[in-house]
């Protein structure tokens, strides 16, 4: 391996329907060849039907130090869930 | 819906508390959060040692490439070693989340200050060793690498997933190589023999020393890195092989081999450390060699990196180009 040879984070669809899922990461010096690198890596037993390549430098990620506070805006909302309503016996399609 | 209370809430300023709890509660500790250096230090140097193993565990196995016996093996053998390159590369995808470089990690297997399994020290002499290979080796290393699937780091444990599915094949079409040796000709049934009586003690050896003398096991199982002691694993693996041993006609070479039901295990015959401990210092069979066709293939790699590399900027820079211009 070269020193610095960018590493890409791989995202594989397993079937059409589904979302690309994070399944690992690889070294490659481009674009296609990551593309390539990852159908041979991930791929090998027909686990995707479509393959998304990004840089790893290119993702942004919230940071675990300041997990609380970060989502701390959904933890007091309970409202915004279906349950949080009561809803008298019988009453159906709701 | 509750919000579910995060486990650092009661302890936000410890973060060793924090990561306590996580590995208590069977959570999976995830690359940016806070962990002991131990910790650290210890999954970089099990992932390497893991990554390193099966690349150069491709090395045995691909001595039979082109000698396979049949384009039906040769095509199953190019798919297993090629498995085991790609082993290689999810651990070090995995090490990598831990902060040590992948050149890194070459450089120190290259310089032989990171190991790799020692039953790789091991030749393949005949065509049997590959069966015995798949069936012993890779059947020890599934029994190793199960409860590594629900260990306490996420990235290995996620690895581990994705090798223990293709490790299944792997130790299939050794069984099923084997099989077909030992009902064949004579020659072949006792070539399939032979390769046994070589690999079955190093592939118990692969378990790694008896509990009484693995100092880093008590760490490694409150971290949730290790399930089980390397004595249960192995005792389960014997009890494993000796009925599949069975099927295949052979024996495995043991006398003090035999059913205890008090126990309900197999016993076993006593194994030769002093032989582990010297093939593990780099006194086996094979062990410079091995180093040796790695560092070569990687330096005869160099030029594939290098003009890959350089194609890379060049096609960059004409892109910088286009864009400047338009």
């Amino acid at each position: 391996m070269t020193a610095g040879t960018p590493l890409w984070e791989v995202f594989v669809r397993p079937v059409r329907g589904t979302n690309h899922v994070h399944v690992g990461s690889l070294h490659a010096p481009d674009a296609t060849l990551a593309l390539q690198n990852a159908r041979d890596l991930y791929t090998r037993r027909s686990e995707g039907v479509s393959i998304w390549v990004v840089p790893s430098a290119a993702i942004v990620a919230s940071s675990p130090e300041e997990k609380d506070a970060f989502f701390a805006p959904a933890g007091d909302k309970p409202y915004r869930h279906p349950t949080f309503y009561t809803i008298p016996d019988g009453v159906e399609h709701l | 819906m509750t919000a579910t209370a995060p486990l650092s809430d009661s302890q936000p300023l410890d973060e060793q508390a924090g990561f306590d709890a996580l590995v208590a509660a069977d959570a999976s500790i995830e690359p940016r959060d806070w962990m002991p250096e131990g910790y650290r230090k210890t999954l970089i140097r099990q992932i390497a040692q893991h990554a390193h193993s099966e690349i150069i565990g491709m090395q045995p196995e691909g001595n039979w490439l082109t000698r396979a016996p049949s384009l039906r093996r040769k095509a199953i053998l190019l798919a297993k070693v090629q498995d085991e390159a790609g082993h290689g590369l999810y651990l070090y995808s995995a090490a990598e989340t831990l902060g040590m470089g992948r050149e890194e990690m070459l450089d120190l297997l290259h310089a032989g200050k990171q190991k790799y399994s020692s039953i790789f020290n091991y030749p393949t002499p005949t065509w049997a060793d590959v069966a015995a290979i798949g069936w012993l080796v890779d059947g020890a290393a599934i029994t190793n690498q199960v409860p590594l699937t629900r260990c306490s780091y996420g990235p290995y444990a996620r690895a581990m997933v994705r090798i223990c599915k293709e490790e299944s094949f792997h130790q299939r079409q050794g069984f099923e190589s084997l099989l077909a040796l030992s009902n064949g000709t004579p020659e072949q049934h006792e070539m399939a023999q032979d390769a046994i009586n070589r690999w079955w003690w190093p592939s118990l050896m692969m378990f790694g020393p008896p509990d009484d003398d693995s100092p880093n096991s008590a760490q490694s199982m409150a971290w949730g890195i290790k399930r089980f002691s390397n004595d249960e694993l192995r005792q389960r693996f014997v009890d494993i092989c000796v009925p599949q041993a069975e099927v295949l006609g052979l024996s495995l070479p043991d006398p003090d081999l035999k059913w205890n039901a008090e126990r309900g295990h197999y016993d076993y015959g006593e194994i030769d450390w002093d032989e582990f401990y010297q093939v593990v210092k780099g006194n086996g069979p094979c062990n410079r060699l091995r180093v040796a066709v790695r560092r070569q293939a990687h330096e005869d790699g160099a030029w594939v990196r290098e003009a890959a590399a350089a194609y890379a900027a060049k096609q960059e820079a004409r892109k910088q180009e286009a864009r400047k211009s338009a």
